[in-house]
């Protein structure tokens, strides 16, 4: 059912619908929105579920990846210093091969103290060991939750994942949601069956130390259970697709690229911004098209190669910058191209939530298109 | 008991003499096997745990040095959920449980969880190499604490942390020492049979970092409490309602057992500083009440 509804309730009522068994939440702007609405919803008995209201997102973290190894199914939400709070946690959750759900609004990390939107936060983590999928819209946000669960828990994964949605940008914008019923969600994401969890009747011992002689196994089988959920999300997102009628199994995703020179890659809501750049630029006869990335953990280098293989040139747009080197996805995209003569260029832009217009997008491209690149763009220069 | 057949298994990587190892074996004989531990990083969880084998017969977790409180908070609260009855047992050493761990700790006993947490307290951060932590006594010589030409050690007194808990309002707070063994695992059955959160301060002298041979472990523990530099006391939702009472013995006499303390004693003896230390053990034995009171001078009563 279609509801205009503001972003951070409709990933609310889609974690409702997911049935958590455990809730940990703490306040942090641009996220407190939802788990403000998730309270509402068990204060008034729409939600069973327990809600921790933690001292810290640290503890945040901590409480869900205990439910999570006591076999509930759990979920948080953050952002900015509150994921930075996480960091340690993280790598925990992931370790143990926990699948909590996280959504992340995205924020710009301090200092400068800022609560705007970037992507610093989540790409921070991207070491982390979590699938991490990014929105464009608040369609998308809410039903990756229910895709992110799915692939969470799937037994040939088990790994947490991060739901990214922009600050502000979607977490506070209304727009119309096309709200799955519950009925169809529990079709969709069955009750969570853990394939270990603590339990008296059948101990077993979760995050021991591993001597040199194992850690680097444990590692591997990490990231080979990253790799496998990209056959994971390309099934999920297609049965979603078939259950609901919006596909979500490719890790990436073409917008008039066919016969593009020029391709734009970015994440997160810019992909609105840049598609109707790229409708302005079609009817003037640029040959522009977006490959926005909605998976970027697992990354989907080989979906990057076979997207480019007929453009001429690469625009990357990122909401990160890794300092001293570049924003973060320029640097995976020209990874995966290694070995084609294929000039990638980079732009780090809308940091702290400076505004990306449709005006910028054209700039980049020419900039593109004359070779120029590997830059902050939009600086204010008279401010330096 | 037979070894074999505890739910703490023997084989285990701990130092002979212990106390750790002694606290692990008394919590899961006071708790039996319906239980789910959460340890934090510290010398119980390595030596108890090295990949790929277990020490623990029941259902354990290890998450991080500092939020133990926190991961046993999300499974208590999972359990309920789930409408199973398993206890939650938190442990710490008193490094994670005095220092790090702390805003953990002070969340979920203000939220109430019914969860127990246990500090087995040597009384330094002993897993990283005998450094000083908030639970470290005064003039106790640590790796970051050392007594030399210009210091006498740990500058500080223990922080109080029962009282800490207490005025959280636990409902049960207690100290106890592996001295003691039929105490320890009275008292931590009592805890997990409280509902919310409860507290248990088990002194476990270490041999490694206190300087003394391991078959003392117990009478260095019995040591302290006949000093008074250790209470054994219960918390009654606030109230003291249980102390062990001793004829109290000279500081010295556990001072002198212990290479912590050894500056003290020598080159010469530093009879200021242990003055300091007694102020100390007096002060805990008026706080609580624990000094014997004899009838007869010539008729001692044996403790």
């Amino acid at each position: 059912m279609l509801e205009i509804t503001e972003g951070s309730h409709a990933v609310a009522k889609a974690v409702k619908m997911s049935r958590p068994q455990v809730i940990a939440a703490y306040p942090i702007t641009p996220q407190t929105h939802i788990v403000e609405a998730l309270a509402d919803m068990v204060a008034d008995c729409e939600l069973d579920a327990e809600y921790i209201t933690v001292e810290s997102e640290f503890s945040a973290l901590s409480a869900c990846l205990g439910a999570s190894a006591a076999g509930s199914r759990t979920y948080s939400a953050t952002t900015s210093q509150g994921l930075a709070l996480m960091f340690e946690v993280c790598f925990n959750v992931s370790g143990m091969r926990l699948p909590v759900v996280m959504t992340i609004a995205n924020r710009a990390l301090g200092a400068p103290l800022s609560i705007w939107n970037d992507q610093q936060d989540s790409i921070a983590l991207r070491d982390s060991g979590w699938l991490q999928f990014y929105a464009e819209d608040n369609q998308e946000a809410t039903d990756l939750h229910y895709i992110a669960y799915k692939v969470a828990e799937n037994p040939e994964v088990l790994l947490p994942a991060f739901v990214c949605f922009d600050g502000f940008i979607l977490s506070h914008t209304y727009e119309p949601v096309d709200m799955l019923s519950q009925e169809d969600v529990d079709r969709y994401l069955p009750a969570y069956k853990p394939v270990q969890r603590l339990d008296a009747d059948d101990p077993i011992s979760m995050g021991m130390y591993a001597t040199p002689e194992y850690y680097l196994e444990f590692r591997y089988e990490h990231d080979q259970a990253m790799k496998r959920a990209r056959n994971a999300i390309n099934k999920a997102g297609k049965e979603f697709g078939e259950m609901f009628g919006r596909d979500y199994s490719a890790l990436v995703e073409g917008y008039r690229l066919e016969d593009a020179d020029t391709a734009i890659i970015a994440m997160g809501s810019l992909c609105g911004t840049i598609k109707d750049a790229i409708d302005e630029m079609r009817s003037a006869g640029k040959k522009v098209g977006l490959l926005k990335i909605r998976c970027f953990r697992p990354f989907p280098a080989e979906e990057i190669r076979n997207a480019l293989s007929h453009v001429k040139r690469v625009a990357v747009l990122d909401k990160n910058v890794s300092v001293g080197a570049k924003g973060a996805v320029a640097i995976e995209v020209r990874d995966a191209l290694y070995g084609k003569a294929l000039p990638v260029l980079g732009y780090v832009l809308g940091l702290g939530g400076r505004d990306v217009r449709i005006s910028d997008i054209r700039n980049i491209v020419s900039l593109a298109e004359s070779g120029k690149g590997d830059q902050f763009y939009g600086l204010r220069t008279e401010v330096l | 008991m037979a070894e074999t057949c505890e739910l703490f298994d023997c084989g285990h990587r701990a130092c002979g003499g212990c106390g750790a190892a002694l606290v692990s074996r008394l919590i899961l004989k006071a708790t039996g096997k319906d239980v789910i531990i959460v340890s934090a990083t510290g010398c119980m969880e390595v030596f108890s745990t090295p990949y790929p084998e277990t020490a623990w017969k029941v259902p354990w977790i290890h998450s991080l040095f500092e939020n133990n409180s926190a991961v046993a908070s999300g499974i208590e609260a999972a359990l309920k959920k789930q409408g199973r009855k398993e206890k939650v047992v938190a442990i710490g050493g008193d490094g994670s449980t005095f220092d790090i761990g702390m805003l953990c700790l002070s969340g979920a006993f203000e939220r109430g969880h019914d969860f127990t947490y246990i500090c087995y307290d040597n009384e330094a951060y002993m897993n990283t190499g005998i450094q000083r932590s908030g639970a470290t006594p005064y003039d106790a010589s640590t790796t970051t604490s050392p007594a030399g030409k210009c210091s006498k050690g740990n500058t500080k007194q223990k922080k109080d942390l029962p009282q800490i808990l207490a005025a959280h309002g636990a409902p049960y707070v207690a100290t106890a020492s592996i001295a003691y063994p039929s105490d320890v695992v009275k008292k931590i059955e009592k805890a997990i049979n409280t509902p919310g959160p409860c507290y248990v301060q088990i002194h476990a002298p270490c041999c490694t970092g206190w300087g003394f041979e391991g078959e003392k472990t117990l009478a260095i523990g019995k040591l302290a409490i006949e000093t008074g530099l250790w209470v054994n006391f219960e918390m009654e939702n606030g109230v003291v309602t249980r102390a062990k009472k001793v004829v109290r013995k000279p500081v010295e006499t556990y001072l002198k057992e212990q290479k912590r303390f050894r500056h003290l004693f020598k080159p010469k003896v530093n009879a200021e500083e242990i003055a300091k230390i007694q102020a100390i053990a007096d002060k805990n034995a008026e706080k609580y009440g624990i000094d014997l009171k004899l009838k007869n001078k010539a008729d001692p009563v044996v403790p």
